[in-house]
């Protein structure tokens, strides 16, 4: 056990994964797609490129066969083709929109965990009343406010999304303030702002990626849906919200690839990465066993 | 405690949640406001709509000059809150007709929709939820954890359309959308009914998988209480156990938690009218924010934030009346 532990983290893990076990498959499948669908959105532009206005009307709505692996629009265009880019945008936006959504969670949880007491109670009820907020109503009226576009959908998602991180880290803090390595460290002389730095922080850290992660999921969810109802991004940009959207009229006759091929990568994408971040929150708090091992 | 004591403890309770609610909604009516009033949307041109073309600039001015559009901003929200708080929720310019009128017209449907739904959830997630928990870790348990984490990450939108591509298209069993038959001259229930099994359906099984995986635990959890344990020692027929003992335990938590989850099914109840095309606040939602229609949109999230508010309370005082151990903090 001793040089088990000496060994760096890292090693140690790349080892466990490597041991395939029965329950671990979902975990491997889901790493895999989702590292597709990354190396997919990064190197789209570079082996693929899509001129997003193009269309073929010679080709409208051809069944799904192996030129067109997912068919053709009411346009014409290749589905899966557009789809790679709209999982691209997509991944972009969440990934954005869920950091956002982290830092003003992170800050108004953090008050509240480190100051503690009155305005502690304050921000909660606060928090607890917006939660009662239908958040794509209000996502909605932020992007119609702000008319649709891609910093539009951003501020809609970030600020719609924020309060569940606000709780984790509010309680995450509060939880630790009362550890004996806290009183140890206060005790030792340090200041509030060392404590903070040097003691809280490293704490809440993983828990802020976990829950950032978490939030992806979330905020592709956000954006899709604010795309179906024309409400998100430009409509001639390939989006999978978007595609879904023009997809409806292509559905009612018969072509059903042109909106549920796009939709279909949204389902698995994000189920991924919730099998991985499931994963890691076991890792993190082996006591609390997320029971999700598909 | 006393029952007087219980009944003023209400009292308190209605007063400190209104004590945060009101100055948190007023707060947000504000940041509503200023993000309208940030709009680069000039709401002159966009009530006159093509005719704002043609339009003199004269009569543009006296439309802003009517509306008090070019007042302070300060003047114009206190003008539009205090029109609010008396029950005038304003004139929407995407319409052209009162904000209350459209409200009273389409929330009906929509609270019909969630309503359904809802009741479905219910049902359906007690029901499955103890099955599952019955046997943790049995195949019916593995597999209906993994339905609802694969359903879970179906966009709703998404999953109205592959059940209209199912069940109206491939199978032609449903209709796909609207609220009455193409060819009917009056609104009869039984095509009305017809008409909602599957925006209804697909919005409850969109919904259920929050709910099936709370039961779920929440009775797993109930099924090592000792009262439970104690259940079956005496031997009482595994149904009775679940059913009566395991599954009532856990059942008034995840009742109050119901109301915390309606946000959610609201969302999805925009989404799910769009798809099937019912005359919901869903389409005239989306057809205001079309139109950068401030009144209407700010009237709808603000009465709906208002309507789960009120839900919420209510539940948490039914919770607190049922079991007589529970104090409510405010």
């Amino acid at each position: 056990m001793a040089d088990l532990a000496a060994r760096p983290p890292l090693l140690r893990v790349a080892r466990s994964r490597l041991r395939l076990r029965p329950g671990r498959a979902g975990v491997v499948v889901a790493g895999l797609i989702l590292l597709m669908a990354i190396a997919g959105s990064l190197l789209a532009p570079l082996v693929w490129p899509l001129d997003q206005s193009a269309v073929a009307l010679g080709q409208t709505r051809l069944a799904p066969s192996w030129t067109h692996l997912a068919g053709t629009d009411d346009l014409g265009r290749d589905v899966a083709h557009r789809a790679v880019y709209g999982l691209r945008v997509s991944l972009l936006v969440g990934a954005v929109a869920a950091v956002v959504a982290t830092v003003l969670g992170g800050v108004v949880g953090g008050i509240a965990g480190t100051l503690g007491g009155r305005v502690d109670r304050i921000l909660m009820r606060i928090v607890d009343t917006i939660a009662a907020m239908p958040h794509l109503l209000l996502g909605i009226f932020i992007v119609a406010m702000l008319r649709p576009s891609l910093g539009a959908v951003i501020a809609s998602v970030g600020l719609t999304h924020w309060l569940s991180t606000a709780r984790i880290v509010r309680s995450e803090l509060l939880s630790l303030r009362t550890r004996p390595f806290i009183d140890a460290a206060i005790s030792g002389g340090a200041g509030r702002l060392r404590v903070l730095t040097r003691h809280l922080l490293p704490h809440v850290l993983p828990r802020l990626a976990l829950a950032t992660t978490l939030m992806i999921p979330h905020a592709v969810w956000h954006e899709t849906a604010l795309s179906f109802l024309g409400l998100g991004l430009p409509p001639h940009l390939a989006s999978l919200g978007n595609m879904i959207n023009d997809g409806q009229g292509s559905l009612l006759t018969g072509a059903w690839w042109a909106s549920l091929a796009p939709g279909a990568v949204i389902v698995v994408v994000t189920l991924a990465i919730a099998v991985l971040a499931a994963r890691w929150r076991d890792r993190l708090d082996p006591r609390v066993r997320a029971e999700l091992h598909l | 405690m006393t029952r007087s004591g219980r009944l003023a403890g209400v009292g308190a309770v209605v007063r400190r949640r209104l004590l945060v609610a009101v100055p948190v909604l007023a707060a947000t009516s504000v940041g509503m406001f200023a993000l309208g009033a940030a709009s680069p949307v000039d709401p002159a041109k966009q009530y006159a709509g093509a005719a704002a073309f043609t339009a003199s600039e004269e009569n543009l001015a006296q439309l802003r000059a009517n509306w008090g559009v070019d007042d302070p901003l300060p003047v114009q929200y206190l003008r539009w809150i205090s029109n609010l708080a008396q029950g005038d929720l304003g004139w929407s310019t995407s319409r052209h007709e009162p904000v209350a009128s459209v409200l009273a017209a389409r929330a009906g449907w929509t609270l019909l929709l969630i309503g359904v739904a809802l009741a479905l959830v219910l049902v359906a997630s007690l029901l499955l939820g103890a099955l599952a928990a019955y046997r943790r870790g049995g195949l019916f348990d593995r597999a209906l954890r993994a339905a609802a984490y694969a359903v879970q990450s179906m966009p709703v939108f998404w999953l109205g359309l592959a059940a209209i591509a199912v069940f109206a298209l491939a199978l032609g069993w449903l209709p796909a959308g609207g609220l009455t038959d193409v060819t009917a001259t009056s609104t009869s229930w039984s095509d009305v009914a017809h008409h909602l099994i599957l925006p209804v359906g697909v919005l409850a099984v969109s919904q259920a998988p929050w709910f099936v995986l709370f039961v779920r635990d929440a009775v797993a959890e109930s099924m090592r209480d000792d009262h439970v344990l104690a259940a079956r020692a005496r031997g009482l027929p595994g149904r009775t156990v679940l059913f009566g003992h395991a599954l009532r335990t856990a059942l008034l938590p995840f009742l109050t938690l119901v109301g915390t989850h309606l946000p959610e099914l609201v969302g999805g109840a925009v989404l799910v009218e769009t798809v099937f095309s019912l005359p919901g606040l869903g389409a005239v939602t989306v057809a205001a924010a079309l139109g950068s229609d401030f009144p209407l949109l700010a009237a709808i999230t603000l009465v709906t934030t208002a309507v789960v508010l009120a839900a919420n309370l209510a539940t948490d005082l039914a919770y607190a009346a049922a079991d007589p151990r529970v104090r409510l903090d405010g």
